[in-house]
């Protein structure tokens, strides 16, 4: 067992002991109070370049399942991607042994495996106390007897490009009654599944896909979660205005989540900014503004759209109760919107899976539409054959 | 009745918009609040404090408030809280009548446990709040019904299809094989009304449950069989709804036992430790599910069995109130649930309600925690004989306590000496022998006893461990880390060789520095004390860290007063400024040390608080008032020992220690932070000290010509007989090591004694035993008193009404006295004032005082506040606490002293009785002796004893009055008068009287004339069943068993008589003044309450009146 530390830059230094990957790291210091879910969130996308700092004290617990087993639909079955996505984390205690009747391994030995950094031993009240004061900030582990890694601020890399499927593939449903195309900014495996069970068969594409010359042969478009700035986006952000011009799809039902609905309101023609710390967590009231309802929602994101910026048509969908922050908008007459918490849980409470109901209703009504207007049903010239692509995703 | 929410549809604003207000629930201007009465097994202390908290949400706004509720020891019985307090029993009956008194609005019916929801479906019944138009806020009575019946709420879970644990009721042996059928092998067969467990146990298939079933028929009328789920995980959620549908859950917690305890008498942790995202958001969604299909409107708790090894589970039962669970999350996460829950009921939504801690954000989130929490029960069972220790699905425990760490071992270890002070924290005990593995698979009160003998000195590995027991390995890796810091230190050979890191490491796998000197003597010349590890660790510079608890893990900046102590830490999160005063609380709640306690410690920082005075709490009893954060400056949930209130003193560079109004427990500590420097207030612990001990006591007492009974230290049984003879039997002996059985004990002859002193104890030089003339048919009385550097203050007489023998705990007090002439009140006066000089007392205390004839004897003086503190400041209209706490900072703050007995006359009486748990215990021989065995009290007030007694009694639970023409039985001693005078006087009055021999019968008839009937009946000792439709044929209503002494075995037919009484829940009374005075009270009052009963109006007894009323002012 090594000595490491943990450093905030233009900060603190906490003292610790490595659990992972002998490795030094840096990346950007975020946490989450999040209770439960540590695998969940250590393999999703949007973590990528982060170093995570839980304040749930006790992690390892019950260790870490297997990154092989897969569902019915191909999909992982404990994971939310193929591989941890954090740089770091920081745990206030680790256990060394674990219990659980799916555990295949221990959290220390699955980050030694996945390269990623872990301490042990840190005040994480102390830490997060810190960043909630000073903001984001940049951070690094130290491992004794190894030299530093360089200060990186994961914010000016394209992450996005990193974590978005190399080739589109798809997943096919039992029922098939719906296709939907996905554009994968990081997508976390929860939310493909909870289309596919849904009935609808997922055509996943990367980020830059031009998802404009193919939308026509879908049910509907889908924009996932994914790491890091927005605005680093560009390309989909274009795809995405080319998408919404397209006077032939003006019925086409369009759900976006975290990312997806940073990138869709930037789209629109709306404007992010960056939150002071972000919002990780597993507890966030979030307000449905046209119901009065609040959603406990799972979060995690650095960046906000304003609420302010929307532009016409377009209207606030849900509130943070906490900070005012906006978590959703929705089109006043199309059947698109977007939410910035993650419905489909993983890790997280389930309150919010009504939006995928809310959605399918909408391809049912697209559909139907269809059906009775065969101008909509013109398949576009460049059809794509998705029973030949790949059953999961191209790394 | 009308819907009492108007809307049920989502409010569209929310707290952050201004100009907004919420739709409450119109034309509520008076609200009743239902309490649950007597402290008892199963319904303690949690529902003062979350009945305390739905009185301060109405009081906000603007609510007139009503309460019923007879624990006049509770905090929530005061005026500071509720309008209007009446001291009647929680019944149908009694609440009724305060309807028609006070035409309140609406009713509270979910702050006063199963009491308050079965007093509210019983009202709803009887169409009283429908006849008076009361509004039932929060949860309606309909979904209150639906989850008291078992199949209703089977019914209601089927409809969305959550899976419930199903258990059938069968009376025969082929029921019991067609259930087993449908809920599949293995199965759990119990039985309702057996002793000990008896009939209970598994069959995995028909053949063994034939066998099982059949026993189980012969003992008891009816069996439960269900699905055996035996080592699957328990866990719970605390739910929240408002009137909309906004739901949370605000805590989960996770049983380190598995399925089969009582979650009451379960070891649990908070938030869940073992469960993966998925398995708690499984559980989560469920309970969510389940609330919003049940309808609660306000907070709910959900209890599941979950598969260790699958995601399969059950729903074990539901909650549709406020529980001990939901106080215990309150007191975890730092959300107030009570206080949330009565807003909703008054008609707020969750977004609507702030964040009551960070009061920047919402109520409507979920508590994210940095630390976790452990809960432990502490079982008394010591306390009584015949006693099953067995642990299962019937609760036994009388209180619990909470610790709070940064890691398991630090909580754990926290809680375990929490529950019991005499232990190091996780260790073993010799007690089980050869018999570990069936300590280990049985559980009992034992058992974390057990696991740590195996783990720490027996090699056990936590493989066998966890095939014995079934707990999670997790939980016994993490007992693993303890015990290998017990081998590190243990190997520690010199002083040097403490380091600072193995200390530091020590402290933080939560070891106490006594724990850390008795592990290292053991290979250490010169042997260290608690105090050299704390100067060593101080050296060091290791003292603890101080965190908050603030809901949102630090994500949001909380001004919250709510704090623990940890070493898992590398900064405090508050300054220390206010140098302010420590109140230390009573800790666990057990036999003789209860609510009153927490009532004292609440009014102690009150008063400090009215006096300018920064008030610090230290407790860590999650059931309690003086645990909730808005009661104090600074609120330490931590251990009540010694390190840990030195430790918070110095941190907090305190002002003073108040010792004095926690019982016994803080007490116990005052000497040493006295010797070590604190500032302890009050009388000098040095002058407590001599009143504690027995020679120093004594020659005191002669010193001032105070009379006391006999005594003396013997350290052999030769010497206890010689002193014993000298006296003459009776004598009252109180050994100082126990091995089995009661401590304090009434010995009537040289046999007895022998018995005693060599079956029961030790006695040596070592363990010397004291024994004290015991006077018989003396009276007693408890004195309480306040004062300053030795003047009386205030004090209060409060009289007996058993004679001396039973323990003051037990005893029914009546105050004002009624038997006392002034000429003896002058007399105690006297005694007291001269008792107060010579241990210099400034502050409370309490003497009992045995009056046999015109002689005074002072047999015990404890100084510091008492168990009847509560009720004679309520009775006599005077705060004693206040006046201690006003003696305790001296100067012009004190009081100038008062006489409220002598030369006074009131208008009214109160009489305090006991709430006894027997029930609970199965096969405890309900004897009162001087060993106290009640769990809880009530009082009432009435014109005159009898009135206040005749109420009070009705107050305690379950206490049904005897109507005419029912069967009385009797029995006990007939070698003395005292149960024919009984007979006699219930006389005439239509009750037909039985005995169970003829000898019983002769005896009768020598007091009653011929026209009153007395039969022998049939009185099987061995089939229960039997004896129960013997009661049930002649309509056996009520007991009187007047035994002179405890049972030897559980053959003898007087105690089966008093068991049987308890479990088929009929009143018993066992000794001779409170049975006299019941059969008086009978005799003037049971026509009235026939009458009452039978008027087709309702007519209010005189006894309904509030506190207020009888004292004539407002106190």
């Amino acid at each position: 067992m090594s000595e490491a530390t943990f450093s905030i830059r233009n900060g603190p230094t906490f003292k610790g002991i490595s659990f992972g990957a002998e490795k030094a790291v840096a990346g950007e210091a975020v946490f989450t109070t999040s209770l439960v879910g540590y695998p969940e969130s250590m393999s999703d996308p949007s973590y990528t370049g982060q170093i995570l700092v839980f304040t749930q004290p006790l992690i390892g617990n019950y260790g870490v399942p297997s990154s092989e087993a897969r569902d019915q639909f191909n999909l992982l079955r404990f994971f939310e991607s193929p591989h941890a996505h954090v740089v770091g984390i920081i745990v206030a205690e680790y256990a060394y042994e674990y219990s659980h009747w799916t555990a295949v391994e221990s959290l220390g030995s699955w980050c030694k495996r996945e390269g990623v950094a872990a301490v042990t031993g840190v005040d994480t009240r102390e830490v997060v106390q810190y960043l909630r004061e000073q903001g984001s900030s940049l951070g690094r582990i130290s491992i004794q007897g190894q030299k530093d890694a360089e200060w990186i601020d994961p914010m000016g890399v394209n992450l996005v490009a990193k974590v978005t499927t190399k080739h589109p593939y798809h997943v096919r449903s039992a029922e098939s009654k719906y296709n939907v195309a996905l554009i994968d900014c990081g997508v976390k495996e929860n939310i493909v599944r909870c289309l596919v069970t849904r009935g609808a068969n997922v055509t996943v594409f990367p980020y830059d896909y031009k998802i404009q010359n193919v939308a026509q042969q879908f049910d509907g478009v889908f924009i996932s979660n994914g790491p890091g700035d927005p605005g680093s986006c560009s390309t989909t952000i274009l795809n995405l205005k080319e998408l919404l011009q397209d006077e032939r799809l003006q019925d086409l039902p369009i759900f976006g989540i975290c990312l997806g609905h940073q990138l869709l309101a930037l789209a629109s023609g709306g404007s992010t900014h960056k939150l002071k710390y972000g919002n990780r967590a597993h507890n966030i009231p979030a307000m449905d503004l046209t119901t009065g309802q609040c959603h406990i929602t799972s979060q995690n994101h650095g960046y906000a759209v304003d609420a302010a910026s929307l532009p016409k048509d377009w209207v606030p969908f849900f509130i943070n109760l906490n900070d005012q922050s906006n978590e959703g908008m929705i089109h006043a007459k199309r059947p698109i919107f977007s939410t910035q918490f993650h419905p489909e849980a993983k890790g997280g409470p389930t309150d919010s899976a009504v939006l995928f109901d809310k959605y399918f209703n909408e391809l049912q009504q697209f559909i139907s539409k269809k059906q009775s207007d065969a101008k909509l049903n013109a398949t576009s010239s460049v059809a794509l054959k998705v029973e030949e692509l790949p059953t999961q995703r191209v790394l | 009745m009308s819907a009492v929410y108007t809307s049920t549809e989502p409010t569209v604003s929310t707290f952050n918009t201004p100009r907004y207000s919420p739709q409450l629930v119109e034309g509520v201007e008076s609200v009743l609040i239902v309490g649950s009465g007597g402290l008892s097994i199963g319904q303690a202390g949690e529902f003062d404090y979350s009945g305390s908290q739905a009185i301060k949400a109405l009081r906000e706004a603007n609510k007139q408030t009503i309460l019923i509720n007879p624990n006049i020891a509770t905090n929530q019985t005061s005026h500071s809280l509720a309008d209007k307090i009446y001291y009647l029993p929680v019944t149908a009956e009694y609440i009724s009548y305060i309807i028609e008194r006070e035409r309140p609005d609406a009713i509270l019916l979910t702050f006063g446990g199963q009491t308050g929801l079965n007093c509210g479906v019983a009202l709803d019944k009887m169409g009283v709040l429908r006849k008076y138009n009361v509004k039932v806020l929060g949860t309606p009575i309909q979904t209150l019904e639906m989850t008291e019946d078992r199949d209703m709420f089977a019914q209601a879970l089927q409809e969305i299809n959550v899976p419930i644990a199903t258990s059938f009721a069968c009376e025969t042996v082929d029921e019991a094989l067609k259930a087993a059928e449908e809920v599949e092998y293995p199965v759990i067969v119990r039985s309702a009304y057996a002793l000990g467990g008896l009939g209970s146990g598994f069959a995995n298939n028909p053949n063994e449950l034939k066998d099982l079933a059949s026993q189980s028929l012969s003992l008891s009328p009816q069996i439960l069989v269900e699905k055996s789920l035996r080592g699957w995980k328990e866990v719970e959620y605390e739910v929240v709804r408002d009137r909309v549908g906004n739901c949370i859950t605000v805590c989960n917690m996770e049983n380190f036992d598995p399925l089969g305890i009582h979650t009451g008498d379960s070891i649990v942790f908070a938030p869940s430790q073992t469960l993966s995202d998925e398995e708690y958001h499984m559980l989560r969604t469920a309970a969510i599910k389940i609330i919003r299909h049940l309808g609660v409107v306000g907070e709910c708790n959900v209890q599941y069995a979950l598969q260790p090894n699958g995601l399969d589970f059950r729903v074990i039962e539901v909650n549709a109130r406020l529980s001990r669970s939901s106080a215990l999350a309150s007191k975890a996460t730092g959300y107030p649930l009570a206080y949330t829950a009565a807003k909703i009921a008054l008609g707020y939504t969750l977004p609507e309600l702030p964040n009551p801690v960070t009061k920047t954000t919402v109520a409507n989130f979920e508590p994210s925690l940095d630390y976790i929490v452990a809960k432990i029960p502490k079982w008394d069972l010591s306390k009584f004989q015949h006693v099953n220790r067995n642990i299962g699905s019937a609760m036994k425990s009388v209180g619990e306590v909470m610790a709070i760490g940064r890691n398991f071992e630090e909580a754990y270890q926290k809680a375990l000496r929490e529950v019991d002070p005499s232990l190091l924290g996780f260790q073993g005990s010799d007690e089980f022998g050869d018999k570990l593995d069936e300590a280990l698979a049985v559980a009992t009160d034992r058992r974390s006893l057990a696991i740590g003998q195996a783990l720490i000195h027996e090699n056990y590995t936590v493989d066998r461990v966890h095939e014995l027991t079934n707990i999670d390995k997790w939980f016994l890796y993490k007992c693993m880390n303890i015990v290998r810091m017990y081998k590190e230190l243990e190997a520690v050979t010199s002083k040097e060789s403490l380091t600072k890191d193995l200390l530091q490491k020590a402290k933080k796998l939560g070891f106490s520095d006594k724990q850390i000197a008795v592990s290292i003597n053991r290979a250490l010349s010169t042997k260290l004390n608690e105090l050299d590890v704390r100067s060593l660790r101080k050296f060091h510079g290791i003292v603890p860290f101080v965190k908050k608890i603030d809901t949102l893990a630090a994500e949001f900046p909380a001004d919250t007063n709510y704090l623990y102590t940890t070493y898992n830490a590398t900064k405090n999160d508050v300054e220390f400024t206010d140098k302010g005063m420590l109140v230390l609380g009573s800790g666990v709640y057990r036999i003789g040390s209860s609510v009153e306690f927490d009532w004292c410690a609440v009014n102690t920082a009150k008063t400090l608080r009215d006096e300018g005075k920064k008030t610090v709490m230290i407790n860590y009893n999650p059931e309690t008032v003086s645990t909730d954060f808005d009661e104090v400056d600074r609120l330490y949930f931590e251990e009540l020992s010694y390190e840990r209130v030195m430790d918070i003193y110095e941190l907090e560079q305190s002002e003073g220690c108040i010792i004095s109004v926690g019982g016994q427990l803080p007490q116990n500590i005052a000497l040493t932070l006295h010797n070590t420097g604190c500032n302890v207030l009050g009388t000098s612990p040095v002058d407590i000290d001599n009143a504690e001990s027995r020679h120093k006591f004594s020659a005191i007492l002669d010193s001032i010509n105070v009379g006391q009974p006999e005594w003396s230290e013997l350290k052999s049984v030769e010497e206890a007989k010689k002193f014993a003879n000298a006296v003459n039997y009776p004598v009252l002996i109180r050994p100082s090591y126990v091995l089995s059985g009661a401590a304090m004990n009434v010995i009537n002859s040289e046999h007895e004694l022998e018995e005693k002193l060599t079956m029961a104890s030790d006695v040596s030089p070592d363990h010397p035993v004291v024994m004290s003339k015991f006077i018989e048919g003396a009276e007693e009385i408890d004195i309480d008193g306040v004062g300053y550097k030795g003047q009386l203050l205030v004090h209060a007489v409060s009289e007996h009404v058993e004679n001396a023998g039973v323990h003051s705990g037990d005893a029914t007090l009546v105050l004002p006295p009624q038997q006392l002439n002034e000429q003896v009140l002058l007399a105690l006066k006297d005694i007291t004032e001269r008792v107060s000089k010579a241990f210099n007392i400034t502050g409370p205390f309490n003497m009992q005082v045995i009056k046999h004839g015109d002689d005074l004897k002072v047999i015990e003086c404890n100084i510091r506040a008492s168990r009847s503190f509560p009720f004679v400041s309520k009775v006599l209209g005077r705060n004693f606490i206040a006046t201690a706490v006003r003696a305790f900072l001296g100067g012009d703050k004190v009081p100038e002293p008062v006489d409220l007995i002598s030369h006074r006359k009131y208008d009214h009486v109160a009489t305090k009785v006991p709430q006894f748990s027997f029930t609970r215990l199965a096969g405890a021989d309900p004897f009162l002796g001087v060993e106290m065995s009640s769990t809880g009290e009530v009082a009432s007030f009435g014109k005159n004893a009898l009135e206040s007694y005749w109420t009070a009694l009705q107050s305690t639970m379950h206490f049904h009055v005897p109507l005419p023409p029912s069967g009385v039985l009797f029995g006990g001693d007939l070698s003395k008068p005292l149960l024919g005078q009984v007979a006699a006087t219930l006389t005439g009055l239509g009750y037909h009287f039985f005995v169970v021999n003829e000898e019983c019968k002769q005896y009768l008839e020598k007091f009653i004339p011929s026209e009153q009937d007395v039969s022998v009946i049939f009185f099987p000792k061995n089939d229960k069943r039997k004896l129960r439709e013997v009661f049930q044929e002649h309509d056996i209503k009520s007991v009187f068993n007047l035994a002179s002494k405890r049972a030897t075995t559980i053959e003898d037919a007087d105690y089966i008589m008093r068991r049987n009484a308890i479990d088929f829940a009929i009143p018993l009374f066992t000794e001779p003044r409170t049975s006299k005075l019941f059969a008086n009270a009978l005799k003037e009052k049971i026509a009235e309450k026939i009458r009452v009963l039978e008027s087709t109006d309702v007519a209010v007894p005189s006894e309904v009146r509030s506190w207020e009323e009888f004292l004539g002012f407002k106190a």
